[in-house]
C-alpha cells in the first residue's frame, strides 16, 4: 500500500485504524465461512422420511479411498482423470491449430491484394462476434466429423482470428523503419515480413497470445453442451453411477483438480511472459 | 430463407430474452464488480484478499463449470432456482471479476503524480477521487469495459445449453425440427447476435483512438 494513487502513505493512527478494520473484517468473513460450513454440515431431510447426512460426514467422500460395493476408489480418480485429460487433450490440439490458423490470418490480412484482404477481415470479424457455442452447434450439424473435432475445430476457429488480430496489432505497431530496411537490403516483402516483423511482433504480443491460450482452454468446457464426453460429463456419469449424495463431493473434488491444473498453466504463461519481455 | 421468415417470431422472442440476460446479468455485473474492485483498491488487508481470491478464482473457472454448479450442485445444497435466475446468477457471479479487473486496472493506471499534485493543492481525499483521479480512470475503463460486455453478449448463450430460452436454444430448436435449412437458420442466429457485438466493438474501438489521441 506504499504507492497508491488513493491515498498517502499512512501514518501510525492511520495504520491502527485500517488494522483494526482489517481485523474486524477479517472475523466477519471468518464468522460467515463458519455459518455456511455449519450448515452444510448439518444432516438434511430431502424428501420427508429420508434424512441425508451432513456434507462432511464419511458417507458422502468415502468413494474417494475405500472400496464401494466391490469397486475399488482407484475407479471413481481414474474417471476424474479421464475427464480432465479429455479436456487437456482437445485444448491443446486447439491451441496449436490455433496457432497456426493464426499466422495465416495475420498474413492474409496484411497483404496488398484487396480482393484476399476485405474477405478475410468480414471473415475475421464475423469469427469474433458470434459466440463459440453456435459455432460448435454449427459444425456440428453441418459436418460430420466426431465431437472432439467439432470442438477442436470451433475452437481454432475463434481463437486462430482473435490471435492473428493481436499478431496483426504488433505488427503494425512496429516502426516502420524495420521494413523499410528489410526492403533496402533486398529481402522480398515477403521475407520482410517472416523474418523481421514477425518474431518481433510475436515477442511483443506474447502476453495477450498467452491470455487468450488460457481463454481457449476455459472455453473447452463448452464442449460438455454439445455432448463431448469431458470432465462435466464424467462428473454426472460418476454421481449418476455411485449415488446422487456423492454429486457434490465428485464435483468439489474435480473443479479443485481441474483449477489446480488451470491455475499452474496460468502462472506459466505468467512467468514466460515476464521472461519474454 | 422460408424457415426464417416463417419463425421471425421466434427468432425476435430468444433476441429478446437474451437482451435481457445481457441487461440484467450486465447491472449485476457492474455492481458486484464495483464493489470488488473497491474492496480491491482499499486499505484494509483482509477486504483486500477477499476480493483477490474471488477474482482469481472465478477467472479461472470455466462459465461452464459456473453455470453447472449453479444449475446442477446448488439444488443438491438444497438451493433450488428458477433456471433463469440461475442463469442471471451464474454470468453476473461469472462476468464481476472482470468487470473488476478492468476498474482496478483504470485506477491504477492513473499515475500517482496527479494524486499527489492534487493532495499537495490541498484537496480533501473525495475531492481527489472525483475531481482528479475518477474523472480520468473513467476514460480508461471504458473501452475495456465494452469489451467486457461484448463477451457477456456471447456468454449469455450458454444459458442456452442450461434450459434458459434465448437466441441459442431457439436456433437449436429450428435447427433439430427443420433438419434440410441448418445453415440458413444458424447464420441467421449469428447475425442477431452480431447485431449487438459488432456496434459494441467499433463504439470500443472508436473511443480507443479519441483517448489516445487526448494522451
Amino acid at each position: 500500500m506504499s504507492s497508491s494513487v488513493l491515498y498517502d502513505a499512512p501514518g501510525p493512527k492511520t495504520r491502527r485504524v485500517s488494522n483494526i478494520v482489517s481485523i474486524v473484517g477479517l472475523l466477519a468473513i471468518g464468522s460467515a465461512l463458519a455459518w455456511l460450513l455449519a450448515t452444510l454440515a448439518a444432516p438434511r431431510e430431502i424428501r420427508p422420511g429420508l434424512v441425508q447426512p451432513g456434507l462432511f460426514d464419511s458417507s458422502r467422500w468415502n468413494i474417494f479411498y475405500e472400496p464401494f460395493q466391490g469397486y475399488s476408489p482407484f475407479q471413481v480418480w481414474y474417471g476424474i482423470f479421464t475427464g480432465l485429460a479429455a479436456t487437456f487433450s482437445a485444448a491443446v490440439v486447439a491451441a496449436l491449430l490455433a496457432m497456426s490458423l493464426a499466422l495465416v490470418v495475420c498474413l492474409l490480412r496484411l497483404t496488398k491484394n484487396a480482393g484476399v484482404r476485405v474477405p478475410t477481415a468480414v471473415m475475421l470479424e464475423f469469427l469474433r462476434g458470434m459466440p463459440i457455442l453456435l459455432m460448435m452447434l454449427f459444425i456440428l450439424l453441418v459436418s460430420g466429423i466426431s465431437v472432439f473435432w467439432v470442438v477442436v475445430v470451433s475452437l481454432a476457429l475463434y481463437n486462430g482470428a482473435v490471435i492473428g488480430e493481436a499478431i496483426r496489432s504488433g505488427i503494425q505497431s512496429l516502426p516502420r523503419g524495420q521494413r523499410e530496411a528489410g526492403l533496402a537490403l533486398g529481402l522480398s516483402s515477403i521475407q520482410v515480413r517472416l523474418i523481421i516483423e514477425l518474431p518481433q511482433a510475436l515477442r511483443q504480443m506474447m502476453p495477450t497470445i498467452i491470455a487468450q491460450l488460457v481463454v481457449l482452454l476455459k472455453d473447452t468446457s463448452l464442449a460438455y453442451i454439445i455432448g463431448y464426453e469431458d470432465l462435466l460429463k464424467k462428473i454426472t456419469h460418476l454421481s449418476n453411477f455411485y449415488g446422487d449424495r456423492y454429486f457434490f463431493s465428485v464435483f468439489f473434488v474435480a473443479l479443485v483438480a481441474y483449477l489446480l491444473v488451470n491455475l499452474s498453466i496460468s502462472r506459466f504463461a505468467w512467468h514466460l511472459s515476464k521472461h519474454v519481455h | 430463407m422460408k424457415v426464417i421468415l416463417e419463425n421471425f417470431g421466434l427468432f425476435w422472442l430468444g433476441f429478446i430474452s437474451t437482451l435481457k440476460l445481457l441487461g440484467v446479468s450486465g447491472i449485476g455485473a457492474l455492481l458486484l464488480g464495483t464493489l470488488m474492485a473497491s474492496l480491491r483498491v482499499s486499505p484494509f488487508g483482509s477486504f483486500r484478499a477477499l476480493s483477490a481470491i474471488y477474482t482469481e478464482l472465478l477467472r479461472n473457472t470455466p462459465l461452464t463449470l459456473v453455470f453447472f454448479f449453479c444449475v446442477f450442485v446448488l439444488p443438491k445444497l438444497g438451493i433450488v432456482l428458477d433456471f433463469q435466475i440461475s442463469a442471471i446468477v451464474a454470468l453476473t457471479a461469472y462476468t464481476a471479476p472482470f468487470v473488476a479487473e478492468a476498474l482496478r486496472s483504470g485506477i491504477n493506471g492513473v499515475p500517482i503524480g496527479q494524486a499527489e499534485a492534487a493532495r499537495s493543492l490541498g484537496l480533501r481525499f473525495d475531492q481527489v477521487l472525483t475531481l482528479v483521479v475518477l474523472p480520468q480512470a473513467v476514460r480508461m475503463v471504458i473501452p475495456p469495459l465494452i469489451n467486457v460486455f461484448i463477451a457477456l453478449t456471447k456468454n449469455t448463450s450458454v444459458a442456452g445449453g442450461f434450459f434458459v430460452f434465448e437466441l441459442f436454444s431457439v436456433g437449436k430448436r429450428l435447427a433439430n425440427l427443420h433438419g434440410s435449412a441448418v445453415v440458413p437458420i444458424l447464420v441467421g442466429i449469428a447475425c442477431f447476435y452480431l447485431l449487438i457485438t459488432v456496434p459494441l466493438g467499433q463504439l470500443s474501438q472508436r473511443l480507443e483512438a479519441r483517448i489516445a489521441l487526448v494522451r
